[in-house]
């Protein structure tokens, strides 16, 4: 009798299997790419904010000894950006600079210094404009467009009014409104951004090393500005210090060491810096709303009006996109009818915003449940129950034709409410402290690609040859998230093999199948069911070989994994066995797996945009936030968080503990210490010590619940685990503030100065009061 | 100007002649080619260029490498021990304290350079220890654990 059994591994605590690589220093990220003889890359950028460019002189630059390649905005007249209907950021300014830092000119050269000094000896030559540094300034009738195609510098208008709030306002007990502000964020990954670029000119090939999230697209925008046909071009990524949504689009940086690598007819490492990480941005945009809510003494909500205002900066980015989630992931967390919605993405002379992990539905999030949380108090409920009251019902479509299959808020807020010991604590924790309550939601991968090309959305490719060791080749860009791990692990799962057989290959478009890449959380779920697909049908081959070898039907075949027998009493065949056998007729094995999207997760016509929204699976997440607030400094601590995250199924309960914590985390920062500030349009927050992150010392204990909904459509029932639970952070914590001292805070972040100020002014209203009776 | 460093680097003297305004990390990165020391920031704000000088922290982006004359300089590279992990890069690996991995070296040695001196830390120490290092993926709550269960293989006989 054999006592093999299959290979478990998903639903354990499995450590990621680029880990030793990463603790050991042996992982490469590309600043690290160090060749004999490449060319260092720096840039010149616009020292104004708004200005039509009259010369570019880089003469004496150019007759600067050692220096090999100087490019400008003459030399590309090709656009890049992200969207396709948006595609309008060249590499180097042409005509026009339109925010303080952007790169107007860039040189390689033999070394460092020499590329910094002929940086310094480039001239720039403008006519100043007027230049916009809110979205109000921007939006005057006299302001002049930013770009001529956006007149009024509108990136984006968005309207939509699902149901009627009229009715629904009138069917409520209470009406409230607020409006909310919240500061623009950056991803401060802790890599700086840096590409090596290396042209071979004999041959008419580019290889670009990119610290990108989405090497696909990087590939597409290479070629069309350096006007190459796409299979001349090869792009690697390299190991990636993070992204979280900064590298979600293809940046200038890429590109510019293209160009120069191009023109030098040699390899370019261009390495930016960290104050110029911060103004290649692409962060969560400055975000103003007005929101009011009807809510009804049952705790049931009747009516949404929520109108949105982005600060998007100088380009449009994801601009588009992050104004639509703003509107219509007001959805598919609650049960809602009679919605509308008012946004307005707009133009800027500032550095232009992206896609930050939560993409769209942060700040929205965030003023969504400040409100909630206080008509609930006004109302007298309990703000648990209010949002129990409110429940979707899975399956279901919302309003704006989103598709709901699986919901485990309800899970999440039991459990938050049980762990946090809320029913037993809040209220009573004493002076200066208090608990707050906040829900979030995510989806997983955008249903319709950014680049509709008809393709499957995602496809893995598995090779298995003599050597018996199965390798995985997948575009999926790791950028410390784990999907290579989660690609091992699926593959393992379904052949039931140890992940010691198993390698995976990412990261090189010479090798791997095209992925879109690491965003909107689609990853896991994509790329998971597509490794699944691909595992399918090598173990399907498998089967079919050991049925040849054994005489017996495929359909007698079982698969312990490692032996693979026609019944309990055979002693069976070894995987190599069987491998050998499955070569006889083919050679080399390779399969492919593909995963689409189906066509009802691909959102509704309702509206002009009403696609953006739609996935197969969202995540939930329910938070309770413990704050102390010292009264005397402003100073809040936060002393513990509580978060329970659905993310379907958890197949490494060890990484989604991580990136839930690091979600909360984020959340945290964003909440508490971070924004960007600018003067007129110079970046003055362009470092570590004045973009305030949190340190150790500052963070809390995150306690994670994981909830497991079993999504019927994700791979092995799994949805996001990465962007959901950083949105619930940010109210919970003012929800905890305003437990803690009686004063809510509607503009983030909530610094100690602001928490100063707001219990001064309560102290000399409190004062006046007293004098006065 | 350029003068001859002699150092002891990750075990082994070492002689290279440097300019006097050479930094450590890019004596370190670009003369040497050890590249797991990285560089986060623009000068002393984040502590992902942290090595160990004469077991002590130290952030390489602040440090001339001129400096180090007659100095023994450990750098990530330095920790495993016959292809096996230390037990800092253990716990690191093992408990999550690495995502994206570009903060870790800096983490590691930060923490290596805190159980040699205090091999068994309480959590404020583990966390003042580690103050000066931001870490942007994990919320720092894995990182805790990690330097925790590095501290008991520690214990345990193996080298941090």
């Amino acid at each position: 009798m054999n006592e093999t059994v299959p290979a478990r591994n998903i639903g354990s605590y499995v450590p990621m299997i680029d880990g030793p690589e990463k603790v050991s220093g042996r992982a490469k990220y590309t600043a690290d790419l160090i060749a004999p003889g490449m060319l260092a890359g720096r840039m010149y950028r616009s020292p104004h904010s708004h200005a039509e460019i009259l010369e570019v002189d880089i003469a004496e630059a150019l007759r600067l000894p050692g220096v090999k390649a100087i490019v400008t905005g003459a030399d590309c007249d090709r656009t890049f950006g992200v969207l396709p209907i948006a595609r309008s950021e060249h590499p180097l300014a042409r005509d026009k600079v339109r925010y303080r830092g952007e790169p107007v000119a860039a040189v390689a050269a033999i070394d460092d210094a020499t590329a910094k000094r002929a940086v310094g000896l480039i001239r720039l030559k403008v006519r100043e404009l007027p230049a916009y540094y809110t979205a109000q300034a921007a939006l005057v009738p006299a302001a002049c467009n930013i770009h001529a195609h956006r007149p009024g510098n509108v990136e984006r208008d968005v309207l939509f009014e699902l149901g009627s709030v009229e009715q629904g306002f009138g069917d409520a007990d209470l009406v409230r409104e607020a409006s909310y502000n919240c500061a623009e964020v950056c991803q401060n990954q802790m890599e700086m951004h840096a590409a090596v670029a290396d042209y071979d000119r004999e041959r008419d090939r580019m290889t670009v090393h990119a610290s990108t999230q989405v090497p696909y697209y990087v590939h597409l925008m290479l070629a069309q500005i350096l006007d190459m046909d796409m299979s001349r071009i090869r792009v690697v990524k390299p190991h990636v210090g993070g992204g979280f949504g900064c590298r979600t689009e293809t940046l200038n940086v890429e590109l510019i060491a293209a160009l120069l690598a191009k023109r030098a007819g040699g390899c370019v490492r261009m390495m930016i810096n960290r104050e110029e990480t911060f103004i290649t941005h692409r962060g969560r945009p400055e975000t103003d709303i007005r929101l009011k809510l009807g809510l009804r003494r049952d705790g049931r909500i009747t009516a949404v009006e929520c109108e949105c205002y982005q600060r998007g900066g100088a380009h449009s980015g994801y601009g588009v996109v992050t104004i639509l989630y703003a509107g219509s992931m007001l959805y598919a967390i609650y049960d809602l009818h009679n919605v509308k919605y008012i946004g307005k993405r707009v133009l800027t002379n500032t550095p232009p915003c992206g896609a930050f992990r939560g993409h769209g539905t942060v700040d929205i999030r965030f003023a969504f449940e400040s409100l909630l949380d206080q008509m609930a108090q006004e109302l007298e409920l309990d703000p648990i129950a209010v949002r129990r009251a409110n429940y979707l019902t899975a399956p279901t479509f919302t309003d704006n034709d989103l598709m709901v299959n699986s919901y485990g808020l309800p899970e999440c807020v039991d459990w938050v409410e049980r762990a946090s010991g809320w029913k037993a604590r809040k209220g009573r924790l004493g002076n200066g402290k208090g608990l707050g309550f906040a829900c979030s939601h995510y989806i997983s991968g955008a249903s319709k690609p950014v680049n509709w090309t008809g393709e499957p959305h995602a496809t893995v490719k598995i090779k298995l040859d003599f050597d018996g060791s199965i390798v995985v080749l997948s575009g999926a860009a790791d950028i410390g998230q784990g999907s290579t791990t989660i690609l091992a692990q699926t593959v393992g799962e379904v052949l039931g093999l140890d992940l010691a057989r198993i390698r995976v290959l990412t990261g090189d478009s010479e090798v791997v199948p095209k992925d879109n890449g690491s965003y909107s959380s689609r990853v896991t779920f994509m790329v998971g069911n597509a490794a699944i697909d691909a595992a399918h049908h090598l173990r399907r081959v498998l089967v079919e070989a050991a049925a040849r070898k054994l005489e017996a039907k495929p359909e007698e075949i079982e698969c312990l994994g490692e032996i693979y027998r026609a019944g309990a009493q055979d002693k069976g065949l070894t995987f190599n066995e069987v491998v050998t056998e499955a070569l006889r007729d083919t050679g080399t094995i390779t399969v492919t797996g593909n995963y689409s999207t189906i066509p009802q997760s691909h959102g509704g016509k309702k509206y002009r945009g009403a696609a953006i929204g739609g996935t197969m699976g969202y995540s939930y997440s329910a938070q309770v936030v413990e704050v102390s607030v010292d009264e005397d400094t402003g100073v809040v601590s936060v002393d513990k968080v509580w978060v329970a995250h659905d993310c379907g199924k958890a197949l490494n309960r060890l990484t989604v503990e991580g990136q839930v914590q690091g979600s909360v985390w984020m959340g945290m920062g964003q909440a508490m210490s971070e924004e960007t500030a600018y003067h007129d349009g110079l970046l003055i927050t362009g470092n570590m010590l004045d973009y305030r992150v949190p340190t150790i010392e500052d963070s809390p204990p995150i306690e994670v619940g994981i909830v497991e909904s079993n999504d019927p459509h994700g791979p092995f029932g799994a949805k996001e685990a990465g962007e959901g639970s950083l949105a619930a952070f940010l109210p919970a914590l003012t929800n905890a503030i305003a437990d803690a001292i009686g004063v809510r805070f509607n503009d983030l972040p909530v610094t100690p100065d602001r928490v100063f100020a707001a219990i001064e002014k309560r102290r000399r209203a409190h004062n006046g009061r007293s004098r006065a009776a | 100007m350029a003068r001859l460093l002699e150092l002891m680097l990750n075990g082994r003297p070492r002689t290279d002649a440097v300019a006097d305004n050479l930094l450590l990390l890019d004596y370190l990165r670009e003369i040497v080619g050890l590249t797991g020391t990285k560089t986060g920031c623009d000068g002393g704000e984040c502590g992902a260029c942290t090595v160990l000088v004469d077991d002590r922290p130290r952030l390489s982006c602040l440090t001339l490498a001129a400096t180090m004359q007659g100095r023994r300089v450990d750098t990530i590279e330095s920790l495993a021990r016959d292809g096996r992990l230390s037990a800092v890069q253990r716990g690191f690996h093992e408990k999550l304290g690495s995502q994206c991995g570009y903060c870790t070296p800096g983490f590691i040695m930060a923490s290596a350079g805190l159980l040699r001196r205090n091999p068994s830390p309480n959590e404020n120490e583990i966390r003042a220890a580690l103050g000066s290092n931001i870490c942007r993926c994990t919320g720092y709550v894995k990182i805790i654990e990690a330097v925790k269960y590095a501290a008991e293989l520690h214990a345990a006989g193996a080298s941090p």
